[in-house]
């Protein structure tokens, strides 16, 4: 165990033993409830501003209405056998040991209203079915543990039902969206994108000055003049990537990856100053509206700049909605060119391009380098790629595989379709979750110390703004450095001969 | 609602003690708010300060990292211009240790 000088101090767990079941501690992780969103973040998103008086009956009404329009929540809601399957699988139970953070108890909070007001059993004979009143009891804990799910879906991979907590956290934040209570970090971005364009609040000027910046600093690294476009009309690509990619390390190196890889293949492409973010926390609040309205943004860029593909950067969301959703929020995209998927992901790019030949790899270049690869829960668990079964796993391996001589994967249960979530998705990257994220991301770091202690792994790569910003931060509480966690396409830019 | 005391005055702040509004912004509120998080303002740090304010005052938003090691590395030597400089400094992460200090929003997103 290892203390740490954070002011609220807590315990990080050691990641240097075997992941297992941890002892049940009660309330261990009752105390990390994000900050509310306030009056004007909930108003710039149409909620509520404060919790409203009637909250009771519209939040009983809300539910019935979700369970009734989402046939997969009441399945969800409906179906579970309490087989017990899931509870030793979300990362936020195996590192704070609260038995609320099991998927099942966590499904249970909302279960248990449910079944008391839209069951015959449940308003009959509450007591012997598990049903209870909706009381501010119950929104406490809706709350607090609705926001400890980072919706990344392990447990439904092991649930022989099937059940999504994932779909059940985002219907409960709908329901608390609707009589008021908000989260700050998600309501607060969503209402930066709506304004500005992106999660950042990174206006137009800025974007622009950040971008000639990148061009010089490319420029005078490898002499030549790779360029960085924003807003030009009749680009092949709109290149929609997270706003951190312009601001934030490691993420910045991976988007001058991504240029370089456009510019060596020769394609023309543009960023965009009203679509600039891949990311949806529309998503990660259940609102349907506020997603279709991000998603539109998009669409709307594309169509301005005549462009004849999307592609999408590295974010780990941003590819489960725009892979899954994207043509039902926004479609159709038929003004696009058909002869390309869309949308694409920017790794399926550089794969093709490596597939043709067309790109010159010197692998030599990151031999300093030992690396996994972090599976980012949405990409891994929520799309595919390439057209290939399981290629959102292969793909980006592949690449890696092509860029690093030294590639190693961490334990077969802590990857792919059984990946751990980073610790901080769903939109629970904020400081005030700072102890669940260093807690959540212990079974991730097990892995990772494990295959270190093997293959001395220098670095991890991964594919989403929120999975880098997230280890970046927690890597230095269990012993690793902050730069260990890097953007794929860094290795693949660094790995790129460039000829032009 | 949350507040700073600077020199017997009451600011207020968010939750996390970012400026309420900006326009309170003084040398002194970045003092308080320094000696709260243990932590003393030296001269780099106060580079660091002036360049973030400067760079908001154009263009409404934080530097991106890049930019501001790149300014301090012109500023205080090459062998400053890099985020391990910055993190020295700024240990809580110089986008948002120093952003709160400069009296800027705290930078959101993904971040």
């Amino acid at each position: 165990m290892v203390n740490n000088t954070d002011k609220k101090s807590f315990i990080t767990p050691d990641a240097s033993v075997k992941l297992s079941i941890p002892e049940i501690e009660e309330s261990a992780s009752k105390h990390l409830a994000p900050f509310k969103a306030s009056a004007e973040h909930q108003a710039a998103l149409g909620f509520p501003d404060r919790l409203i008086d009637n909250w009771k009956d519209v939040a009983i009404e809300k539910l019935g209405e979700l369970s009734g329009k989402y046939r997969g929540l009441r399945v969800y809601l409906d179906s579970c056998v309490n087989c017990g399957a899931c509870t030793d699988k979300c990362h936020y139970f195996l590192g704070t040991g609260d038995p609320k953070n099991m998927p099942v108890a966590r499904q249970n909070l909302m279960r248990k209203v449910y079944r008391r007001y839209y069951t015959f059993a449940g308003r009959t004979v509450p007591w012997l079915v598990g049903a209870e009143d909706l009381t501010e009891e119950v929104l406490d804990d809706w709350y607090t543990y609705f926001n400890q799910c980072s919706q990344c879906r392990r447990c439904s991979v092991y649930c022989p039902y099937g059940i999504d907590t994932a779909e059940v956290s985002m219907a409960a934040r709908e329901i608390m969206d609707t009589i008021g209570v908000g989260q700050k970090y998600s309501n607060e971005v969503i209402g930066k994108v709506h304004k500005l364009g992106n999660n950042l609040g990174l206006p137009g000027p800025a974007l622009a000055n950040t971008l000639e910046g990148l061009e010089e600093d490319v420029l005078e690294e490898t002499g030549v003049a790779v360029k960085f476009p924003l807003d030009q009309k009749d680009a092949d690509i709109l290149l929609v990537t997270p706003s951190a990619d312009f601001f934030a390390e490691p993420h910045v190196d991976g988007l001058i990856g991504y240029a370089k890889v456009l510019h060596q293949a020769g394609i023309s492409w543009t960023f965009s100053s009203t679509a600039s973010e891949a990311a949806n926390f529309g998503l990660f609040i259940g609102s349907y509206d506020n997603m279709q309205q991000i998603a539109s943004r998009i669409k709307d860029a594309a169509l301005e700049l005549n462009v004849k593909r999307i592609v999408f950067g590295e974010c780990g969301h941003a590819w489960r909605v725009a892979y899954n959703y994207l043509n039902t929020l926004a479609g159709p995209f038929d003004f696009l060119d058909p002869k390309y998927p869309m949308p694409q992901h920017i790794v399926e790019v550089t794969y093709d391009l490596i597939q043709q030949g067309r790109l010159h790899l010197d692998a030599s270049a990151n031999d300093d380098k030992r690396v996994t690869f972090h599976d980012s829960c949405n990409i891994a668990r929520a799309s595919g790629m390439a057209g290939i079964k399981g290629g959102q796993l292969s793909v980006p391996r592949d690449v890696l595989k092509t860029v690093c001589n030294h590639f190693y994967d961490m334990r077969s249960n802590t990857i792919g379709e059984a990946t751990f979530c980073c610790g901080g998705g769903g939109g629970l990257l904020t400081d005030d979750l700072l102890e669940l994220r260093v807690k959540g991301a212990l079974p991730r770091m097990q892995a990772l110390q494990e295959l270190h202690d093997k293959h001395n792994i220098t670095h991890m790569a991964a594919m989403c703004a929120i999975c880098k910003s997230q280890f970046a931060k927690v890597l230095p509480y269990y012993g690793f450095e902050m730069d260990q966690i890097i953007s794929v396409h860094q290795l693949v830019g660094d790995a790129l001969v460039m000829q032009r | 609602m949350n507040t700073l005391e600077v020199n017997g005055q009451q600011i207020p702040t968010d939750e996390e003690g970012y400026l309420a509004n900006l326009e309170d912004w003084t040398r002194d509120v970045a003092e308080a708010m320094a000696a709260n998080e243990d932590c003393s303002l030296t001269e780099s740090h106060w580079e660091v300060i002036s360049f973030l304010r400067e760079y908001y005052q154009e263009y409404e938003i934080a530097p991106a990292v890049r930019i501001l090691t790149k300014a301090i590395g012109k500023k205080l030597g090459k062998d400053k211009g890099n985020s391990k400089y910055l993190y020295e400094l700024y240990p809580n992460g110089p986008a948002k240790q120093a952003c709160k200090y400069a009296g800027l929003p705290k930078p959101t997103g993904c971040v």
